[in-house]
């Protein structure tokens, strides 16, 4: 027993020696980092689901390499949704210190007092963010965030099913030929802003009028459509299931590793313009520490290493200038200005039309029947009272055949 | 009163984790967010008849499938040796050992139009048949995933039926048809009603296999009120007033299946 401990010891030991050295990564002010050094202070962090190189494929492991640099603690945690983290984040229930929303969530999130302002003069690196990322629409005095990621939405397809006459426009998705072939967003926002974009209006509606104009559309699109789906179109796509799908241009790189046959374009139309910003929400506890976690996500080098994992474009021109000239020029990744200038980003939409957009979604999802307004409350209140009736019932019948037993009883004991 | 002192911490359990959520949500289905009663929310959840009524229709229509399938499946082990009755029961069970998600997942390749069995048809030169994305495929999907809870308590009563019973039965003159319709159904009641409910309320509230294997175009009442919470429109009165809606409708349903059930077996001594 005691040599197949210390055996099981001596490998362990081994394991030790030879995992790898982490290599300090390059700051640009190593000072600055020093200051919580052995405080045991810790941040929670809450982003996307993959969303950080996490040192697999012989990548840099950002957070390890925070925590051994700054001697700061990070807990983290993922989400699926915008919406998802935004229910968290307003039921209050837990603390975040660094969270990495999309744009038009930030701008919801800044309009309802829910994010602090950055203190600039905690984060040096901030220079590095992209002039065309200055006074976006969702924060226009970049008080509150600044970007981590951004990309572009556009059409997957599989070159041997599409033909290419068909493609270059959103009419690949109203295109009959490809009926039960077409893959569609399963969230309302990206869903209509295309039906939108489509028929020539902003991507964020300005009136009920134009949403429920592409909600035709939409309803018309669903006899075509195979599955409404988000991150299954990965298998679907991968798997020959489906031939087309609208997605987001730095997944299409993904897909393409395994599977050749797949193309990419985006409509001449314009498209939306996405950016996931890092902010600190209200009431974190570790403030100075969050913005210190921002400004290492701003190195250069740090944000490169996201870059190469996630395949997402970068929005820091420290980083852009490290990058060889072909991916400079990839053209799904950093499209020309004249595409860009065609891109919209995502608004806050007003309460009203954010409502009016998710009862259009699920009557597209659902059918379309006319009802009357009392039909629930009255179906309610009878299955209430059907439920007391028949437990009433029960206890009566039951209280009946106990007096019938006592009668009987007594019965007996008489005769 | 020592009995009630044990019981006190099981009470305090139920109170803040059953009683205070309920009324929270009650709460929030006939209130504003401004807190102004309203019943607008309720009479809101009749745009989604459809929904509720396609919900309601899957499930009844799954609950029937598991009944006919573990009635017989459940009478046959109860017959067997008592060995091969627990392997049996192992058998049905193991797929309960696996995550939930992980074997809707798996119907996803088996049903697809390039999966396990549009491959195999195409080699006699059949199909490919659509199943992935339609009802059929989600109604199989809480079959599959169900299934084990109808077949458990018909087994666990059944096995109290002795072989003497349908015996007698049997000298007295009944046929196959009189044993089970007279026998073995009633007395196996009591566990059809509890696997009745055990499958009809998880199916009518389930929200992933519709999404899984429905293609989300089959929307379904629990994906309705994931909608309220985690949609765009974040608008939890409507997803309570949703749940509240559902709540009622499944408690009908167990009012009615438990007159069957329950420790009076009347239907046996007629």
């Amino acid at each position: 027993m005691k040599k197949l401990l210390s055996l099981v010891l001596f490998v362990l030991a081994c394991l030790y020696l030879a995992a790898p050295v982490f290599a300090q990564v390059e700051v640009d002010d190593p000072e600055y980092y020093t200051k919580f050094q052995g405080q045991n202070r810790s941040i929670n962090v809450h982003n996307w689901g993959d969303y950080i190189s996490d040192g697999s494929d012989e990548g840099m492991d950002v957070i390890k390499e925070f925590e051994e640099l700054t001697g700061i603690k990070v807990n983290y945690t993922t989400f699926a949704t915008n919406e998802e983290l935004y229910a968290r984040l307003k039921g209050g229930g837990a603390l975040y210190d660094v969270v990495i929303p999309s744009d038009y969530m930030i701008a919801r999130m800044i309009n309802e007092g829910m994010l602090e302002k950055l203190n600039y003069e905690n984060i040096p690196n901030a220079h590095y963010t992209m002039e065309s990322f200055l006074n976006a629409q969702y924060d226009p005095t970049n008080e509150y965030s600044l970007p981590f990621m951004w990309g572009t939405v556009g059409i997957i397809y599989n070159t041997e099913v599409v033909d290419e006459e068909d493609l270059g426009s959103w009419d690949l998705l109203w295109n009959e030929k490809y009926m039960g072939e077409i893959l569609m967003f399963n969230n309302p926002r990206d869903a209509f802003a295309i039906a939108l974009n489509r028929l020539g209006y902003p991507m964020n509606p300005e009136n009920k009028e134009q949403i429920r104009e592409a909600a035709e559309d939409l309803k018309d699109q669903k006899l075509l459509v195979q599955a409404y789906v988000m991150d299954e179109i990965f298998d679907k796509m991968i798997g020959n299931e489906a031939a087309i799908a609208p997605y987001y241009a730095g997944d299409y790189l993904l897909i393409l590793e395994d599977n050749p046959n797949i193309g990419f374009f985006t409509p001449e139309t314009g498209t939306n313009r996405f950016v996931d910003a890092m902010v600190i929400p209200k009431g974190a506890k570790e403030k100075e520490c969050a913005e210190m976690f921002l400004n290492f996500m701003m190195e250069p080098e740090v944000a490169l290493a996201n870059m190469e994992y996630i395949a997402y474009s970068t929005p820091n021109q420290g980083t852009y200038d490290l990058l060889d000239e072909e991916t400079k020029e990839n053209e799904v990744l950093y499209p020309s200005q004249e595409l860009l200038d065609k891109t919209e980003f995502f608004v806050e939409l007003p309460t009203e039309l954010n409502l009016y957009m998710d009862q259009m979604w699920t009557e597209i999802l659902s059918t379309d029947e006319q009802y009357s307004k009392w039909l629930i409350p009255i179906v309610m209140i009878l299955a209430i009272v059907a439920s007391i009736t028949i437990n009433l019932l029960r206890a009566y019948r039951k209280r009946k055949e106990k007096d019938y037993l006592q009668t009987m009883d007594q019965l007996r004991k008489q005769l | 009163m020592r009995q009630k002192a044990a019981a006190a911490p099981y009470i305090l359990w139920m109170i803040i984790f059953i009683l205070v959520p309920l009324a929270l949500v009650v709460m929030y289905a006939v209130t504003t967010p401004d807190g102004q009663f309203t019943i607008s929310y309720i009479s809101q959840v009749g745009e989604y008849a459809p929904v509720l009524v396609r919900s309601v229709w899957l499930a009844f229509v799954a609950t029937v499938i598991c009944l006919v399938l573990a009635f017989p499946l459940a009478f046959i082990i109860s017959r067997r040796s008592s060995n091969s009755q627990r392997t049996m029961i192992m058998l049905v069970m193991l797929p309960m050992w696996m995550n939930f998600l992980l074997c809707t997942y798996a119907w996803m390749t088996i049903l697809e139009k390039n999966g396990l069995i549009n491959r195999f048809l195409a080699n006699f030169g059949i199909g490919p048949l659509e199943m992935i994305n339609t009802q059929g495929a989600v109604v199989l999907g809480m079959v599959y995933n169900y299934l084990p809870f109808m077949l458990l308590p018909i087994y666990s009563v059944m096995t109290k039926i002795s072989n003497s019973v349908i015996e007698a039965a049997q000298d007295l003159g009944a046929n196959w048809v009189g044993v089970l319709g007279k026998v073995l159904i009633p007395l196996s009641i009591p566990g059809i009603s509890t696997g009745v409910i055990m499958v009809f309320v998880p199916s009518v509230s389930t929200f992933v296999i519709s999404r899984m294997l429905g293609g989300g175009g089959n929307l379904l009442i629990g994906d309705l009120i994931d909608l309220q919470f985690l949609g765009n429109a974040y608008n939890p009165n409507l997803g309570a007033a949703i749940s509240l809606v559902l709540m009622v409708l499944i408690l009908l349903c167990m009012s009615i299946t438990n007159q069957f059930g329950g420790e009076d077996m009347e239907g046996v001594i007629k």
